[in-house]
């Protein structure tokens, strides 16, 4: 993976600061916490463009769109100035992302929605004779929908070899720790059980991410899921799995404190690259 | 009607290469022509109806029309969401087929009858409903909305008399008339068009004209057509084999209201939910009052109100 990636992410993260902050809404540790998987999607994974056999990606936890959206402000989809309509009075920019947004494919918003569409999309690309894949990422809360688990079982009994699925797992849910809510554990197995290929990766390290993500798959195989262990919040040391960052949205104290951090971060990193 | 419209639908596939079939693991000897001429077109996605409508999102994306087909029940209202979220939300031209409107599932009991989902699909502005009225309606609107670009579902019956003087007309969003009376409109929804055209040939024995309007599809919902009928019309008889609240009788009320009509409504529909009470369709019908000599009777009995 290249620098660019690296960049990105630390974009996206600063980004989903500054617009949240802005708007005053939350969801921002979901956000964060997807920061480094979209960095490697949108950093090179993703063959994106306009033509049919474009990758699709399906933002399943939809409550993450601020982090979607920066990723495709960074990479050029959107404009800043559209970025700037995050939350505001009749955008198409939600909390939620929409098709009628350049560079999304699905609108989300309910969990359990987003892998069976992709399963869709799968089929119909392997149908068609395309090599394009589709790439569904899920929260580990949506492991609670029943609708998952028919798409996992569809996807396996078909085969089809270019869905990749993402399990975010940080294990937080809107109101506790996922072990405390609905166990997901051995969540790994489970999915291998069902008859898919199963990798379990840091889901905050964008080389590796980007370089499992964008293995070349079989039209007709098991399906991968890449379970990427990551942290709620990650980069912001205040929201780092604390469940209440799944819905607070920062003071001027907080945003001060959650730019401060990132930006030692980002130049931390630099550092230990150069 | 059920066996003509798949029927009809495998003619469809043959010219047009988009239409797919996905099942959820029902359609047993319905379905089979399809699948066995189309094998790489039909999919069985087992019994997980949720699932089968994100397909169908998928797929539609993609440039195919995929037909998903269930009992209507289960078409309806287990994947409602995903209906709501996927296809109509996308404009996609999903269709989705409920088998079994209203009664006709008889002796399978209540959670087969389907008499909501007329009022949980006309809800939705983006999802067109075509429920026909026989076998012949049934092709001639499949013909029809194949290229709507968003969502239809279909309100499809096992078996479906021919209805006398339909001739398999159909046109989303009008009502086809049937006779001129102008004492009465039976205005009836789908699969009770027969019963309807048969209440009326009750009543024309006592002397009451009637006109029977049989309503096929709602969005677009056939509200001009309505508004002119009972514009000069003193009674209308909304008969319908599902609940009375939302359907076409709710629809009825609505055309009445918002055009000021001086026309007396009588909703004729399944009033409670029917537990505890299995039978053969006729059976029900006549237990929930949707015998056409029960709505004949009805009829006459409330144009001697409104005449008094």
């Amino acid at each position: 993976m290249t620098s660019d990636a690296h960049t990105l992410a630390h974009r996206i993260r600063r980004t989903v600061i500054e617009q949240s902050y802005r708007a005053h809404v939350g969801h921002i540790g979901s956000a964060l916490c997807i920061a480094d998987l979209l960095a490697a999607l949108y950093g090179g994974v993703l063959r994106t463009g306009d033509g049919p056999d474009r990758d699709r990606m399906i933002l399943s936890k939809g409550h993450a769109a601020l982090a979607l959206y920066a990723a495709l402000e960074a990479s050029g989809r959107i404009s800043r100035a559209t970025l700037d309509t995050f939350c505001a009075d009749g955008t198409a920019l939600g909390a939620h992302p929409e098709h009628v947004v350049a560079g999304i494919d699905f609108s989300t918003g309910s969990l359990g929605q987003g892998l069976s569409i992709g399963a869709g999309a799968a089929l119909a690309a392997r149908m068609q004779g395309s090599q394009r894949r589709t790439f569904v990422l899920l929260s580990d809360a949506e492991m609670n929908e029943g609708s998952v688990w028919e798409a996992v079982m569809f996807a396996a009994h078909q085969q089809l070899g270019r869905l990749i699925a993402i399990l975010d797992l940080n294990g937080q849910q809107a109101l506790g720790y996922t072990r405390d809510v609905l166990d997901l554990d051995p969540i790994a197995e489970r999915w291998r059980n069902f008859g898919w290929t199963v990798e379990e990766l840091d889901g905050h390290d964008v080389d590796v991410l980007g370089e499992r993500l964008d293995v070349e798959p079989e039209a007709r195989a098991k399906p991968r899921l890449i379970v990427a262990r990551t942290t709620f919040g990650k980069g912001v040391s205040y929201m780092q799995s604390r469940i209440e960052w799944h819905y607070l949205p920062m003071s001027e104290e907080h945003f001060s404190q959650a730019m401060e951090e990132l930006e030692m971060e980002s130049a931390a990193e630099q550092g230990a690259r150069a | 009607m059920r066996a003509e419209f798949a029927a009809e639908l495998v003619a469809v596939a043959r010219e047009d290469p988009r239409v797919v079939l996905l099942t959820g693991d029902l359609g047993f000897a319905v379905l089979e022509p399809f699948a066995q001429e189309f094998p790489d077109r039909f999919f069985n996605v087992g019994v997980a109806e949720q699932n089968m409508l994100g397909l169908a999102t998928g797929l539609a994306d993609a440039g195919y029309l995929p037909f998903a087909y269930s009992i209507a029940t289960f078409a309806s209202m287990r994947p409602y969401e995903f209906l709501r979220n996927g296809a109509a939300l996308h404009e996609l031209p999903v269709r989705l087929v409920g088998m079994g409107a209203g009664l006709d599932y008889g002796h399978n009991g209540v959670t087969h009858y389907a008499l909501e989902d007329v009022a949980l699909m006309r809800v939705q502005p983006a999802v067109s409903v075509v429920a026909p009225a026989d076998a012949e309606q049934a092709r001639a609107a499949l013909r029809a909305t194949l290229d709507r670009p968003g969502p239809v579902y279909y309100r499809l019956c096992k078996e479906g008399a021919p209805v006398q003087g339909l001739e398999g007309r159909f046109e989303l969003g009008r009502a086809v008339l049937l006779g001129d009376g102008r004492d009465v409109a039976l205005v009836a929804l789908g699969n009770m068009a027969a019963a309807a055209a048969r209440a009326a040939e009750e009543l024309a024995r006592a002397g009451i004209s009637a006109t029977v309007a049989v309503v096929s599809s709602f969005n677009p919902s056939p509200m001009r057509d309505l508004a002119e009928l009972l514009a000069d019309i003193p009674l209308a008889m909304s008969i319908e084999a599902h609940y009375l609240n939302g359907g076409l009788g709710s629809f009825v009320a609505e055309v009445i209201a918002e055009h000021g009509l001086d026309c007396r409504l009588v909703r004729r529909g399944v009033a409670d939910m029917p537990r505890g009470v299995t039978g053969s369709p006729a059976h029900l019908y006549r237990h929930v009052g949707l015998s056409h000599e029960q709505m004949a009777q009805a009829a006459a009995e409330t144009l001697d109100l409104v005449h008094r």
